[in-house]
């Protein structure tokens, strides 16, 4: 069930100058809906005149029992910028949880590969978290062009084995993501999440494995709820909603969004 | 205290949703009880499946955002067996946007929607923005609106309301040209063809080209519009164009529109539709007002 949901905001932490995050607390008079790995929500964003409509923001983490919501956040416009400025206290109006999520039945010990770059290794956290909890093996490789450009890694530790990439080398592998050694071990199930040309490299490279493979895709967004169909993405069924539809995608239907 | 009536729809309230902003209302039932809308009027329906245009299909702008999604629909046959069998049920006013690129085609949409018994009334649209062929051609040239409508109002029996484009002269010479090839009512205003520019990049914010703006930004226009054509036709008139709250809708009312409808609000606010029915009411209360007709068409 989604809801319009008044949260009061928790904490705001700045990682960089591009990255922070909002911890989120839901109003204690009323349960938090179960969201899941891969879901998004949609924040107004007050007092800033040329932004009207909300924007588009995966979850980062869940703790149902705390009620808080976390979100990982690039500041990329004027409707980030503004949300960086929020302070302990305020009240952020949320709609959610929104979209089809990632798919986490994997049996205990099955092999997993997470790869996410820049911003999109948002929405991995929360999937590692609940793929940790279900007993499957993870690997967690990051990529950016700089090290500042991979927020918040270390927390990714203790739910697999972090792997991290950097274009100019300043942090772990020097190189794409893809060129990881470990990018290339055996797994059952790959998800990513990042820039467009990065997951279509990893999307090929694992439907030429043989391996299931699911992308977490973004666009320019304005209902969120499947409504508008502003937001879609080509596939093999025609254009599909990112915000209803997706945002998560099975690649064995997307072959003509990762071969384009 | 809110009803009103559109030729011979009866709305329990004047706030009906516009097409193409409430899919088919299920995407919003979690948010309201759909049954306390006047009604709501779903998505851009056309003679077989549209994949509409590529994407990116939509940019913000200031107080507004252009789209150009080109009638994205899976088709009048899916909806009748589909689509209307989910949301039949609704204690509301199903009204459907039926499109077209040719008169054969609005003609045989209407046809399929008027053997749908929960489907009281259809919107032509003759004002898309985002179509190559029809859509808003047959919106812009009088005799061809007159023609369409004409040839609609042979085969189709309902309540017969006629989405008019902003983007002409005289809007009022398409709205007189339309009532007199026999619509019951005039909906307005679609869209106002507008267009975005990446500077950084170079080029045009969407892969159209060219979108339709809403949103508040386009307001003042539109109660300009609704204002001369309701004074300029008989037949009632449903108001639109950047509606987010009661104080908005009660504005085209005195303008002359008997009811409104709410779009791009409803990607700000799933719930804003509620808000404007209550607060319609409040403001009829605070003023002494018993019944909303009272202040239709007062300017």
């Amino acid at each position: 069930m989604k809801e319009i949901h008044d949260f009061k905001l928790l904490a705001s932490h700045r990682h960089s100058e591009h990255y922070f995050t909002l911890v989120l607390r839901h109003s204690p008079l009323s349960p938090m809906p179960p969201v899941a790995p891969g879901q998004f929500v949609e924040v107004k964003v007050d007092g800033e005149p040329d932004v009207m409509l909300r924007r588009p923001i995966s979850v980062h983490d869940v703790d149902p029992e705390a009620g808080t919501l976390s979100l990982l956040v690039q500041v990329v416009g004027k409707g980030t910028r503004r949300l960086s400025l929020l302070t302990e206290g305020d009240s952020v109006n949320v709609v959610y949880p929104l979209g089809h999520g990632f798919s986490v039945d994997l049996p205990a010990a099955s092999r997993a590969l997470l790869v996410g770059g820049g911003a999109g290794i948002a929405p991995l956290f929360y999937l590692a978290k609940v793929l940790k909890a279900k007993g499957v093996d993870c690997t967690i490789l990051l990529g950016g062009r700089t090290a500042d450009l991979i927020p918040v890694r270390d927390e990714f530790s203790p739910f697999g084995t972090l792997c991290l990439a950097t274009d100019d080398g300043s942090l772990g592998h020097k190189g794409l993501v893809i060129s990881h050694p470990a990018f290339n071990a055996p797994y059952d199930m790959i998800y990513t999440c990042g820039p467009t040309p990065m997951m279509k490299a990893v999307a090929r490279s694992a439907a030429e494995r043989g391996i299931r493979c699911e992308v977490s895709l973004e666009n320019l967004m304005a209902c969120g709820v499947g409504a508008c169909l502003c937001c879609v993405t080509d596939t093999d069924q025609g254009h599909r909603c990112v915000c209803k539809d997706g945002p998560v995608f099975d690649t064995a239907k997307m072959g003509k969004w990762m071969n384009v | 205290m809110l009803a009103v009536k559109v030729h011979n729809l009866k709305l329990k309230n004047p706030v009906l949703t516009a097409s193409g902003t409430f899919g088919y209302g299920e995407e919003f039932a979690d948010f309201i009880d759909l049954n306390r809308l006047g009604g709501f009027v779903v998505k851009g329906t056309t003679g077989s499946h549209r994949e509409g245009n590529p994407y990116p299909r939509m940019v913000e702008t200031p107080s507004g955002m252009l789209n150009s999604v080109g009638l994205q629909n899976g088709g009048v046959e899916k909806f009748c067996s589909d689509v209307y069998h989910r949301i039949k049920h609704l204690d509301t006013n199903i009204i459907v946007n039926v499109s077209g690129s040719s008169i054969e085609e609005y003609c045989s949409v209407a046809e399929q929607i008027d053997a749908l018994e929960r489907v009281p009334a259809i919107e032509l649209n003759i004002s898309c923005p985002n179509v190559k062929c029809g859509g808003m051609s047959f919106g812009t040239d009088p005799q061809m609106a007159a023609q369409v409508v004409a040839a609609v109002r042979k085969v189709y029996h309902k309540t017969l309301i006629v989405k008019l484009s902003p983007n002409v002269t005289s809007i009022v010479e398409i709205a007189k040209a339309v009532e007199g090839a026999g619509a019951d009512s005039v909906s307005l205003i679609n869209t106002l063809l507008g267009m975005a520019i990446d500077i950084e990049r170079r080029r045009p914010c969407m892969a159209n080209i060219t979108g339709g703006l809403s949103g508040p930004a386009v307001k003042p226009v539109a109660v300009r519009m609704v204002w001369q054509v309701a004074h300029a036709v008989k037949i009632p008139v449903v108001g639109l164009g950047g509606i987010c709250t009661a104080e908005d809708a009660i504005e085209f009312l005195m303008a002359g529109a008997t009811a409104i409808e709410v779009g791009t609000a409803n990607f700000i606010d799933p719930a804003v539709t509620m808000k404007i029915v209550d607060g319609m009411e409040a403001w009829c209360n605070k003023h002494g007002i018993s019944d909303i007709n009272e202040i239709i068409g007062i300017i």
